[in-house]
């Protein structure tokens, strides 16, 4: 039991550290899509926000600089997406799609361009990355058992992007529950003409979800130059993006599912090393492969309705046109 | 006497539209009206939909608007509230001269509306449904709490009950209806407008929707009911306005007036187009139709038990209103839905082999079919008018080899039928899209004509249809009959059935309410029917 | 088929809009060479001496313009039917292990037999790829751009181990299949016109191009000559018509999905037993993303594919060459140019079509008043 107890906990440790990203794009997807706007770009604004926050933390030595530029270039890639969906009236998976491949261009590119390093940015210093933070007690605490090392290993230790999401997923949870914002928003993505008759401007509504999902992409895409890891490295975002489109759909779209959903990809994703070589009883040694591709195969049973039935948002993708 | 000011609108946290002082309706013609329209014109391209309309609504009153289709009514209700903005006109609320651009300046000046098809979330309960828009503040709590109170009291007053917390997808049409009108209410409506409210409702929960609009007579509201059934305008109406044709013919009070004289008014004298024809010489019965019934999706029932024949030779024509469940029939006997009893033709079922469509098998056992709604039905707009003149056949062995579909046989095709059918421009390359309304029907027709069908549904042949284009279609249509087809035309327009019809089946309601030889047909009972007045009322 | 007399002409809107369109996305790239200091000028000079420029690089070109062509073709095959394919991917993937099986599996016996056989495979394990996502759009409703993309995941995953567990060399450490007998290896094209005697230069391009050739006449006759394809047309264009008519937008659907993933497949047969000649990881380098800007490019018709599969394809082997000659520029800059098409051809085309469309009006009017 306590063999078991010890090895689970640096595996709960770094699934903590692994959700991080996909919780974020998982909820910036959430507002996007809840609004009607489908946003399958989720991958080219985390990759972009990488580029740009380890960029500007390099050139600055400032990593608070670089988590707002970061969130800036997502913003600025959710607007665009806005501009084809919503003013144009363009397909939005279109869309999604030109955004991903551009930045998965443009960043190596400019990256090369501007540290020649064949588009890694450099390693980032002190203070211009986020550090691990030992909450108050951890130490003295480990001796508590079982309480003491689940705080000092699991809940202390992590750089403070990892609380901010902790706090993120409440505080969406209550704006699309309990707020008029996410009453209207949820609207928009159901029947946005009710929204519309009501007096309220659908297009608005949409946008502001845009912006929402920009900043969240853009913390998630900081988060793995400037606090996971001390560098952008070309497709670093390797599919997370749509590993958190997976999480959000097997979510159903509701931000403590999204939650749940993303904490099992990524313990699964921190499992696929330790369980390699393990057994299961009829199907013998499980390839680490098979692993990496439970999340996506359980996406497809769940849209296939085998595990339950996932209905997107009624409006989702839909251009609105006010008809009469 | 208290005035209702326009500027007044429901404000953050109060309760818009209950004033518990209030006094009820003042019945002087003294009293500044509720509403307005003077001069109203509309036009949507060539159609003129309002010609010059003017009439006022009494406050505290319930005021019918009645007329068939086209009459304008819906419009004239769309421009109240903001959809449309009229071409010339004027709009006074309470006296004073209003412009309403958009349903948010309509609300302001106590204006609400319930639509034909509800503008709800069915994901929401019923109070989120309520309050979105009105929320009463950033937090939900707060504007939640208010208006869970306001919802109990509108309920004690009009006898609008409904659960505050039942999500929406779970109630049925008839409180769904509710909810339209509580958010209406809630916004502070004075005036409430219901377009066609009781098309989806039972006759129960028609009852109690009288019920309620008497209630907000009492309190002093002013209602605008549109409708074209003349047993509710009799029933609760004060104040009557019929319209036909985009203008309006009359408005008297109901009590003193009678059905009859409205369906006069509503049908009118037409001039109608005379089509030269021979007595018919019907023969065998080549359609049969048991115990039709059919379900829309949200489960109410549009048609219902309808029962009827068609044979060899003539032209039944089903007359009524649009949403009477003729549409439903149709697409049952064209086989593009689901339905309960029997359809038999030539005196066998229409079956489906399995893997086909049932369309298809319709189509192989010589059923074609004009359909109602030709630009979205009846052709393809991206299609060139080839193309688009083989959907449906397009698996014909005539120009299919085993593998190939021969698009130059297909062309010369459809140049056939474009000479035959005089369509303009005759260019079978030219995108379907292009073409005009009645050129487009054209080709519809020639299509489902040309295959040498032994039964022919046509469903509003020439609506959108100039003139010259109508003539044509109709003597097409005669002889075909004289060639021994079955034809069945449903038609909202009372002339195009009495000048092509043999036999006449009125549709009310999802029934057969009436069937008469056409020589025994008059406008003034074809009317009562549409409406809804049997022969024994 | 020809436009109305108010409308605009069909070349406006098939030729012109969609140039207008590359343009702006070329002029967008052109700010990015600017942005990274080089010269947008020297670098087209580059791309274009790159992609034709020196012995085999036409060849190379050719060789790319053909896996564009099959992957353009796959994605417009799709839209038709009103489709949005991105699983060209792991469609594309599947159908290379398709082909090396039976090369595997065969590659003792004469070519001409093996080379057909490869053909059907890598048509069947292509199709059979998108055939789930189909189904489940078909019959329940799930929505085919996540299903393909979840898909295109997991070909990664399982080719990975196939690759790594099954296929590998027994003793070797890299995760490829053993080498195909060269009995099998599809004729290069240097090979081909040698036997003509004419003397060309090395390169991928081979025998596979003349199916690429051949998939583009199918697709045209298929898409506008068959009752079939008439009827994903008609799904593609208004489910409502095709319920009128008779037609079962399930059956339309899955055809049309089951061709597209056949034409993705023959994107493997080309790579693996035309320049391979062995089973590896990630060939496919992201040639079903390159399909969408293709096919949107190319308005989803064959010749529109073709053209726009040539331009890529001299894009991808020129921007190849620009590395060197420009050392600022990496080869991702085709990447960004495949996105700013895929933006502009196929998300943002109402930006400017409004505007073109008024000046001919314009024009025209003021030609037809003078």
């Amino acid at each position: 039991m306590n063999d078991f107890f010890v090895m689970m906990l640096p595996l709960l440790d770094s699934t903590l550290r692994v959700a991080v990203p996909l919780v974020l794009a998982a909820l910036a997807g959430l507002f996007a899509e809840r609004s009607g706007v489908v946003d399958i770009g989720l991958e080219g604004k985390m990759l972009g926000a990488a580029f740009a926050a380890a960029t500007v933390a390099a050139v600055t030595g400032s990593v608070w600089t670089g988590l707002f530029a970061g969130m800036a270039v997502a913003i600025m890639l959710a607007l665009i997406h806005g501009l084809a969906g919503i003013t144009y009236n363009g397909n939005q998976v279109v869309s999604g799609m030109a955004l991903n491949i551009l930045v998965a261009g443009l960043a190596p590119v400019l990256g090369n361009a501007w540290f020649g390093k064949g588009g890694q940015t450099p390693l980032l210093g002190e203070g211009a990355r986020f550090a691990p933070i030992i909450l108050p007690g951890a130490e003295a605490l480990r001796g508590i058992p079982v309480l003491g090392p689940i705080y000092a290993e699991i809940i202390s230790g992590h750089n403070i992007l990892v609380y901010i999401t902790a706090a993120i997923v409440p505080l969406t949870a209550w704006v699309v529950y309990r707020t008029r914002f996410g009453l209207r928003l949820r609207a928009a993505g159901e029947n946005p003409h009710a929204l519309d008759t009501a007096g309220v401007s659908v297009v608005w509504m949409r946008y502001r979800a845009m912006l929402i999902c920009g900043a969240l992409c853009g913390i998630a895409g900081a988060y793995l130059s400037i606090a996971q890891n001390a560098q952008f490295i070309r497709d670093m975002t390797a599919g997370r993006g749509y590993l958190a489109l997976a999480a959000l759909v097997f979510g159903k779209w509701r931000p403590l599912t999204a939650l749940y959903a993303c904490l099992l990809f990524a313990f699964a994703d921190a499992a696929q090393i330790r369980l390699q070589g393990a057994s299961l009883p009829v199907i013998g040694p499980v390839p680490v492969q098979l692993i990496q591709a439970l999340p996506y195969i359980l996406t497809v049973l769940l849209l296939a309705g085998f595990v339950g039935r996932a209905v997107a948002p009624k409006a989702s993708g839909i251009p609105f046109v006010k008809d009469r | 006497m208290p005035s209702v000011t326009p500027a007044d609108t429901g404000s953050v946290g109060a309760v818009p539209g209950l004033n518990p002082g209030m006094k009820p309706a003042p019945t002087s013609v003294d009293a500044a009206p509720a509403v307005e329209l003077i001069g109203i014109d509309k036009r949507f391209g060539p159609v003129h939909a309002n010609r010059d309309v003017s009439l006022t609504v009494r406050r505290g009153t319930i005021h019918g608007i009645v007329g068939e289709n086209g009459a304008g009514k819906s419009t004239l209700m769309s421009i109240l509230y903001g959809y449309y903005h009229a071409d010339a006109g004027e709009i006074r609320i309470g006296g004073e001269r209003h412009t309403i651009r958009n349903s948010h300046d309509a609300i302001a000046a106590r204006i609400g509306m319930v639509h034909q098809h509800f503008m709800l979330v069915d994901d929401f309960t019923v109070l989120e449904n309520v309050v979105l828009g009105v929320e009463g503040g950033v937090l939900l709590k707060d504007g939640m709490a208010k208006a869970r109170a306001a919802l109990k009291e509108l309920g004690d007053t009009f006898g609008l009950e409904v659960d505050a917390e039942a999500p929406m997808h779970e109630l049925p049409v008839g409180l769904q209806q509710r909810v339209e009108i509580i958010k209406a209410l809630y916004r502070g409506a004075e005036i409430l407008i219901l377009d066609e409210p009781t098309g989806v409702l039972t006759p129960q929960e028609a009852d109690q929707l009288f019920v309620m609009l008497k209630r907000f007579r009492e309190q002093g509201k002013t209602v605008i009911l549109i409708t074209h059934k003349l047993r509710e305008i009799m029933a609760i109406t004060d104040r009557v306005t019929v319209m036909r044709q985009g203008a309006v013919v009359d408005t008297v009070d109901t009590a003193r007036t009678s059905r009859e004289q409205l369906a006069e008014m509503m049908v009118g004298r037409k001039v109608l187009l005379r089509v030269d024809k021979t007595p018919a010489h019907p023969g065998a019965v080549v359609l049969d139709v048991e115990n039709l019934g059919v379900i829309d999706p949200t489960g109410v029932a549009r048609v219902k038990n309808v029962s009827f024949q068609v044979r060899a030779g003539e032209i039944v024509g089903i007359a009524g209103v649009t949403g009477n469940g003729q549409t439903e029939l149709l697409e049952a006997l064209a086989g593009m839905r689901g339905y309960s009893g029997s359809i038999k033709l030539n005196g066998k079922p229409l079956t489906c082999p399995s893997g086909q469509e049932l369309a298809r098998a319709a189509r192989a056992a010589r059923l074609a079919h004009v359909p109602e709604d030709r630009r979205r039905e009846g052709l393809v707009g991206p299609f060139s008018a080839a193309e688009s003149s083989i959907l449906g056949y397009h698996a014909d062995p005539a120009y299919n080899g085993p593998i190939i579909l021969d698009q130059a046989k297909v062309r010369n095709r459809c140049q056939k039928e474009m000479d035959a059918f005089d369509v303009r421009p005759p260019n079978p390359l030219l995108r379907t899209a292009a073409f005009s309304g009645g050129n487009q029907q054209k080709i519809v027709l020639a299509r489902e004509m040309d295959r040498d069908p032994a039964l022919l549904l046509v469903g509003q042949p020439t609506r959108g249809v100039d003139i010259g284009a109508i003539e044509f279609i109709h003597r097409r249509l005669i002889e075909m009959r004289d060639a021994g087809k079955a034809i069945l035309l449903v038609s909202v327009e009372l002339d195009e059935i009495l000048g092509l019809a043999d036999r006449i089946l009125v549709m009310f309601d999802g029934m057969i309410v009436g069937e008469m030889a056409r020589d025994d047909a008059t406008e003034q009972k074809l009317g009562l029917l549409m409406a809804g007045i049997s022969g024994q009322e | 088929m020809a436009a109305g007399p108010n409308e605009i002409p069909r070349w406006v809107d098939y030729l012109l809009v969609p140039l207008v369109n590359l343009l702006v996305a070329l002029l967008l790239t052109g700010v990015v060479v600017v942005a990274v200091g080089a010269d947008p000028w020297q670098a087209l000079k580059a791309l274009v001496s790159g992609a034709i420029g020196y012995p085999g690089s036409v060849g190379a070109t050719l060789y790319y313009a053909t896996n564009f062509i099959f992957a353009g073709l796959a994605v417009a095959v799709a839209f038709h039917a009103g489709l949005f394919n991105i699983g060209g991917e792991g469609q594309a993937y599947l159908g290379g292990l398709g082909a090396a099986l039976a090369c595997l599996a065969f590659d003792q016996w004469t070519i001409w037999i093996v080379a057909p056989m490869a053909v059907i495979a890598s048509a069947l394990f292509g199709a059979a790829w998108a055939y789930v996502p189909a189904y489940l759009q078909a019959k329940r409703g799930s929505h085919i751009v996540i299903t393909t993309i979840m898909f295109n995941f997991i070909a990664f995953a399982l080719m990975s181990y196939l690759l790594v567990d099954v296929l590998i060399q027994p003793g070797q450490q890299a995760p490829r299949s053993r080498d195909f007998d060269p009995g099998v290896w599809l004729p290069t094209a240097q090979e081909i016109v040698g036997w003509f005697g004419i003397k060309i230069a090395r390169s991928p391009l081979n025998l596979s191009s003349l199916l690429a050739l051949l998939s583009c006449v199918f697709v045209w006759l298929f898409i506008w000559h068959t009752r079939w394809g008439y009827e994903i047309r008609t799904v593609g264009h208004s489910e409502r018509a095709a319920r009128y008519a008779g037609i079962s937008p399930s059956r339309a659907i899955i055809m049309a999905m089951l061709i597209s993933g056949a034409l993705a497949g023959f994107v493997g047969f080309n790579d693996i037993m035309g320049v391979h000649h062995y089973l590896l990881l990630g060939f496919t380098g992201g040639v079903g993303f390159v399909g969408i800007a293709v096919a949107l490019m190319g308005r989803n018709h064959p010749f529109g594919v073709v053209l726009a599969s040539l331009l890529f394809g001299a894009l991808y082997q020129g921007g190849s060459e620009l590395t060197f000659d420009i050392p600022q520029i990496t080869r991702e800059m085709v990447v960004v140019i495949q996105g700013l098409v895929i933006l502009f051809c196929g998300a943002l085309e109402n930006m400017f079509k409004p505007h073109i469309v008024a000046l001919f009006r314009r024009q025209h009017g003021a030609e037809a008043a003078a």
